[in-house]
């Protein structure tokens, strides 16, 4: 039985089990420094598809397969399946699992999903609502751009706090009992919106909301930071990264080298051109269902807080004028003893 | 020789005046565009913008202020030719050869070709 | 949120803080890549003149040649990189306005050649052809007054 703590969080008296994760991937993240890690690399952006779109959703439904596949599962013994992307209406993950007879929950947080997947799904199982849940995120830089920036063609220059839209797809598997790390406590983040207004510093905006949901969980669970093996926020990129740090010291916290960001670990800054690095639903997702979920599978890491952080903006809205608010959820994976 | 210099030097300058524009207020490309061609009008029906393209030649008449310019002394001809009738007509007219082939070009091309992620 | 900080001085510390653009590179290589696009333009322009074209034609022909040019660049998905490099010096001149015309063109094609192709063609040149033609034809209007009361 889930059961609260503090102010906004749950914990999971039987936490559930994360027994495995794949994660597809496209080309320039697979010249990235977590390449061997991934699942699959994509060399075509198209993915044997018309579009970018459909392109998208194919990297969710062959990420679940190869998932299901490195599990030893079938779809038959998944009970839910909690997805979302960046999509408008959230499409990709809606058109992906059209032929795939599972109830399916389609949910969206920006590139806070990931997060918010692992939170439904784990309180689904907790409450024996479920047996198995798969938690599946995707994001595609191509109908990404289409849809929040210029065309692909396009000629422009990105500004200095720009970053770069993962092209990847990462699932998680979660079982009530098996082995794994479990998913210990859950902290849902409230939205919070600064007044940045800046489309291209989402880092900027995000970095708040991070601050304020990792300060949330401490005070609610009674843990310092040092408790944890690795802080991983979702995709604050090298900017919010800083200024998260910032803002974590302020309130006398100090992260120091236990916390990394997905979007600053998936590319190499200096040598990719990425400028602050990845973004998208896909960035974190990618990065927790493979590099984290291996090295804590070989115990190099045994406590992880992952922090995924979403901008909740839509171009309309920033084009009538307003901010963006930004929303980030913690979920804690411990290995048992 | 020099006039292809004079052109680069012009075009240089006015691209740089956008660049300035774009790096420290962060308006977007699209508004800087609208920005240029709408001075280029200005510029033009003042007289002042026909004296740069006669030291820049093609570098004034290329970038977007140029477009601009192409407009002003349309509608500047039409009206000196047919009055009232030809502050609606002069514009488009002059520029009208810039527009169909843009539109021709990109209509032929998207049907050729697809965008790539490099 | 960390009742320390309230979001004007938030705002203030981003901006503060934030990585600002590499501006002296930013304005040598539009300078290069305006330049460049004009010289090449004059050359044309120059060409045309020596073939006898009048002044006036030769203009309009050069600047249809550079809007070829612009989108055949854009359609071999190689404008992109040249604006990546050179930005108002790729977006300003004629060649940028093609390419800002090709390129959703191109990306819109999936969406059908009416409402994608032929609406989309203009998301981003439109607002350079509605404010070009009202600024002229508002001109206009102040030159045909100036000229009736002089």
């Amino acid at each position: 039985m889930s059961t609260r703590t503090g102010k906004q969080t749950i914990v999971l008296g039987s936490p559930p089990v994360v027994i495995g994760g794949a994660a597809i991937v496209g080309k320039k993240e697979g010249d990235g420094p977590l390449a061997r890690f991934f699942d699959q690399i994509i060399d075509d952006e198209y993915f044997g598809e018309k579009s970018f779109e459909k392109a998208e959703s194919r990297l969710l439904r062959d990420t679940l397969v190869k998932t299901l596949e490195k599990c030893g599962k079938s779809a038959s013994n998944v009970h839910f399946i909690i997805s979302g992307d960046l999509q408008n209406q959230c499409t990709a993950a809606s058109y992906a699992f059209r032929d795939v007879q599972v109830p399916f929950l389609g949910i969206y947080g920006a590139c806070s999903t990931m997060a918010e997947s692992l939170a439904i799904g784990a309180v689904l199982i907790d409450a024996g609502a479920a047996e198995m849940t798969a938690c599946i995120t995707s994001s595609h830089f191509c109908s990404a751009e289409k849809q929040f920036r210029y065309p692909l063609e396009f000629g422009s220059q990105r500004t200095p706090t720009a970053q770069w839209t993962v092209t990847g797809a990462g699932c998680i598997l979660l079982e009530k009992q098996g082995n794994g790390p479990g998913i210990t406590h859950l902290t849902c983040g409230t939205v919070i919106d600064m007044g940045i207004k800046d489309a291209n510093n989402m880092g900027g905006a995000m970095a708040p909301a991070a601050c304020d949901t990792i300060l949330r969980h401490l005070e609610d669970t009674g843990r310092s930071l040092d408790y944890y093996d690795l802080v991983l926020t979702g995709d604050l990129g090298s900017f919010g990264r800083s200024m998260l740090v910032k803002l974590l010291r302020d309130n006398g916290v100090d992260p120091g080298d236990r916390y990394n960001d997905c979007g600053c670990m998936i590319f190499d800054l200096e040598r990719q051109d990425v400028v602050c690095g990845g973004s998208g639903c896909g960035c974190s997702a990618a990065v927790l269902s493979t590099y984290v979920l291996e090295l804590m599978n070989q115990r190099k890491l045994n406590k992880v807080l992952f922090v995924a952080t979403g901008a909740l903006l839509s171009p309309t809205w920033i084009q009538q004028g307003d901010s963006i608010p930004s929303i980030a959820h913690a979920v804690s994976l411990e290995n048992t003893p | 020789m020099t006039d292809i210099v004079k052109a680069f030097i012009t075009g240089g300058i006015i691209c740089v005046i956008a660049q300035l524009l774009t790096d420290y207020t962060g308006i977007t490309p699209a508004r800087i565009m609208v920005l240029f061609v709408v001075t280029g009008v200005v510029l033009g029906i003042l007289g002042i913008y026909p004296a740069i393209v006669e030291f820049g030649g093609a570098g004034a008449t290329i970038p977007l202020t140029g477009f601009g310019n192409t407009l002003a002394k349309g509608v500047i001809k039409a009206v000196n030719e047919t009055g009232l009738a030809g502050v609606l007509t002069g514009g488009v007219k002059a520029a009208s050869a810039g527009i169909s082939s843009a539109i021709t070009f990109g209509y032929i091309m998207a049907i050729v070709s697809k965008p790539k992620l490099k | 949120m960390s009742k320390k900080i309230t979001p004007h001085e938030y705002r203030h510390l981003v901006e503060k803080t934030m990585p600002s653009s590499r501006v002296l590179r930013n304005v040598l290589a539009a300078f290069v890549t305006g330049g460049l696009i004009c010289a090449v333009a004059q050359v044309f322009f120059m060409g045309l003149k020596s073939m006898g074209v009048d002044e006036e034609t030769a203009f309009m022909l050069t600047t249809v040649i550079m809007i070829f040019l612009g989108a055949v660049l854009t359609g071999l998905n190689i404008y992109d990189k040249i604006g990546k490099f050179g930005g108002a010096g790729a977006s300003i001149p004629v060649t940028g306005f093609s390419n800002s015309i090709v390129s959703p063109a191109m990306e819109y094609k999936r969406e059908g050649y009416v409402m994608g192709v032929g609406a989309k063609m203009f998301l981003i040149a439109g607002p350079v052809l509605v404010y070009g033609i009202f600024a002229s034809v508002v001109a206009g209007l102040i030159y045909y007054v100036w000229t009736q009361v002089m």
